[in-house]
């Protein structure tokens, strides 16, 4: 089964985040990337496709600050082959970014006659696409989000995928191949690889660079963020400080006050 | 601007999600505020009867179809479609909720329309709609205007209370026809209905409710005994359940369930959008997270800026010693 994963990288919000001084976008001098949550359930839901029936993964990533340490880590989990799209404008939307990578699939053989395309079924700075649907409406394959578990049918011509609804519902469906999945989650946590495994799969293999597609997207329906703010936090709760003990003394008295304890 | 603010009626299994009142009830406000008519779009198979419960729009597009039955974000993009080019309209809000997900993006790359994700509100300003959308994970707002029409706006869940968007009026409902293919390409097989679990968290006084900041599976020993000190059950969010170290029944958010115990204490969760939907309504939140900038601090009554591993001992044993 020949897979394609699709990652992206985001800001890490673990990190603090800053305005830009035109308040219209983040501030990226100082900006940590790190890969998309759900590309890389994705990533580990093709290895396990790939473990299960064999095949082959390809990665193919937007050039982004710390991508390439996401790429050999890919190669080092099973990944195949891993290619970069370089020479493209960083800071894309995610419409345009859903437009890159159908344009660069599109025009790559290998690429655009492999059996499935996974990707991350959202990412935090989705505002204006997923790139999941765009890519199915442009590659005219069908779309399954939310996804949680991939299973090669015996035919080998469709796949059952499990996708979230809610309360706990899930829902298994039938798709025929070729088709693009969004992945919730993997159906197991994404594995660990250690970092020697990382430095081998940089010696022993290469990333491929993909030159981004010149034409730009002309006539790409647009938004416009006309400002960005950071929510005031903790001008809804009261914060409580102090050593643990008289945290927890506070909270006890709270809790006995509710009549919880 | 003649064109009408259209909601998109989500239903599934035959009832009507929550998000549909919310979503009339903001459509209504800004369908005003534009002096457009607000129309609800009803998709499904035999579900005309659903339609008589949206009587805050001013009328209904029903649409009937086998291809409808179940949520396929494909031939749902697809009606949509067709009928977004007959009519024409301004804007249209789409939920984006686990059943529609996927729907707002499809279609808009069919008809060429722009898309406004994750809009928490939306209101009229000089005549033109502005969205407030809430991005990286609840830490950024942004007030975003679409240009070009239509706007298909992706709605989170909580942009208003759903009862204000029942109405006892009785709407003129006209079923339109769409061309679709007799079934979805992508089939549902099957249901898989979640599995009751040991503890129905949605039936707790107390829950304690773990993310990542838990740090490893075997600190969940330690939470589960705060949670028993307290009387109540543990529960989790989603990357705690993405790591198997709570089974999906223990689920706050989206993908799970929503919860409004009479105390939830939030330990190491940053507070997504996603989670915060499932437990926003508790009357008393209280949240420890090492990260003073989490979201989670914008719903909790009370906030403590430290590891939740710190706490969890000292509050079991305060807790412990207060009951005895």
């Amino acid at each position: 089964m020949n897979i394609l994963v699709l990652m992206r990288m985001v800001p890490d919000v673990v990190e603090e985040l800053e305005i830009a001084p035109d308040g219209k976008g983040l501030d990226t001098e100082y900006l940590r990337m790190i890969v998309n949550e759900s590309d890389d359930h994705a990533l580990e839901q093709a290895l396990i496709l790939k473990e299960r029936r064999g095949g082959k993964v390809t990665v193919l990533a937007l050039d982004a600050p710390d991508v390439d340490d996401v790429l050999f880590s890919a190669v080092a989990k099973g990944a195949d082959r891993v290619l970069k799209i370089e020479g493209g404008d960083g800071g894309l939307t995610t419409r345009a970014a859903a437009g890159v990578f159908a344009k660069v699939i599109d025009s790559q053989s290998d690429l655009k006659s492999v059996d499935v395309v996974l990707t991350g079924v959202q990412a935090i700075d989705d505002l204006d696409a997923l790139v999941a649907p765009i890519l199915s409406r442009r590659l005219g394959l069908p779309y399954l989000g939310i996804v949680t578990k991939v299973t090669l049918d015996e035919s080998g011509k469709a796949v059952t995928a499990v996708r979230e609804f809610s309360a706990g519902v899930r829902g298994e469906f039938e798709v025929p191949l070729p088709a693009v999945l969004g992945i919730q989650a993997a159906e197991k946590p994404p594995r660990y690889v250690p970092v020697a495994k990382v430095r081998a799969a940089m010696k022993s293999h290469k990333i491929e660079s993909v030159g981004a597609p010149t034409t730009a997207d002309a006539g790409l329906p647009l938004i416009e963020v006309m400002r960005m703010r950071k929510p005031e936090v903790s001008s809804h709760a009261q914060m409580l400080d102090g050593a643990p003990e008289e945290i927890s003394k506070k909270l006890a008295g709270i809790f006995t006050e509710r009549g919880l304890l | 601007m003649s064109g009408k603010i259209w909601v998109v009626a989500e239903q599934w299994r035959g009832k009507l999600s929550e998000i549909t009142f919310e979503s009339l009830a903001l459509g209504r406000e800004v369908a005003d505020g534009l002096g457009v008519p607000l129309q609800a779009v009803l998709l499904g198979h035999n579900v005309k009867n659903l339609a008589g419960a949206l009587g805050l729009a001013d009328s209904v597009i029903y649409i009937d179809h086998p291809a409808l039955a179940e949520p396929d974000a494909g031939s749902q993009a697809d009606a949509l479609a067709q009928l977004v080019r007959q009519h024409k309209p301004h804007a249209l809000l789409v939920p984006l909720t686990n059943v529609s997900l996927g729907i707002g993006t499809l279609l808009a790359e069919q008809v060429g329309a722009p898309v406004v994700n994750f809009c928490k509100d939306l209101r009229v300003v000089d005549g033109r709609l502005e969205a407030d959308c809430v991005l990286y994970g609840g830490k950024i707002e942004a007030t975003v205007t679409a240009k070009g029409d239509p706007a298909v706006i992706g709605l989170s869940p909580g942009s208003r209370p759903p009862d204000k968007g029942r109405s006892e009026k009785k709407p003129p409902v006209e079923e339109v026809a769409v061309t679709l293919p007799d079934q979805p390409v992508i089939k549902l097989k099957a249901y898989l209905e979640p599995d009751a679990g040991d503890v129905d968290i949605t039936q707790q006084d107390v829950l304690v409710a773990v993310g990542r900041g838990i740090q490893s599976k075997e600190n969940l020993a330690l939470a589960e005994e705060l949670a028993g000190a307290l009387g109540g059950a543990l529960c989790g969010s989603r990357p705690v359940i993405d790591q198997g170290w709570l089974p999906l029944s223990r689920q706050v958010g989206k993908s799970g369930v929503s919860v409004k115990p009479r105390l939830y204490l939030a330990l190491g969760i940053s507070g997504a959008p996603e989670h915060i939907e499932g437990m926003k309504d508790a009357p008393l939140i209280v949240a420890v997270n090492s990260d003073p900038q989490a979201p989670i601090f914008n719903v909790a009554h009370y906030g403590i800026v430290a590891d939740a591993m710190d706490m969890i001992p000292t509050l079991k044993e305060t807790v412990q010693a207060l009951r005895g």
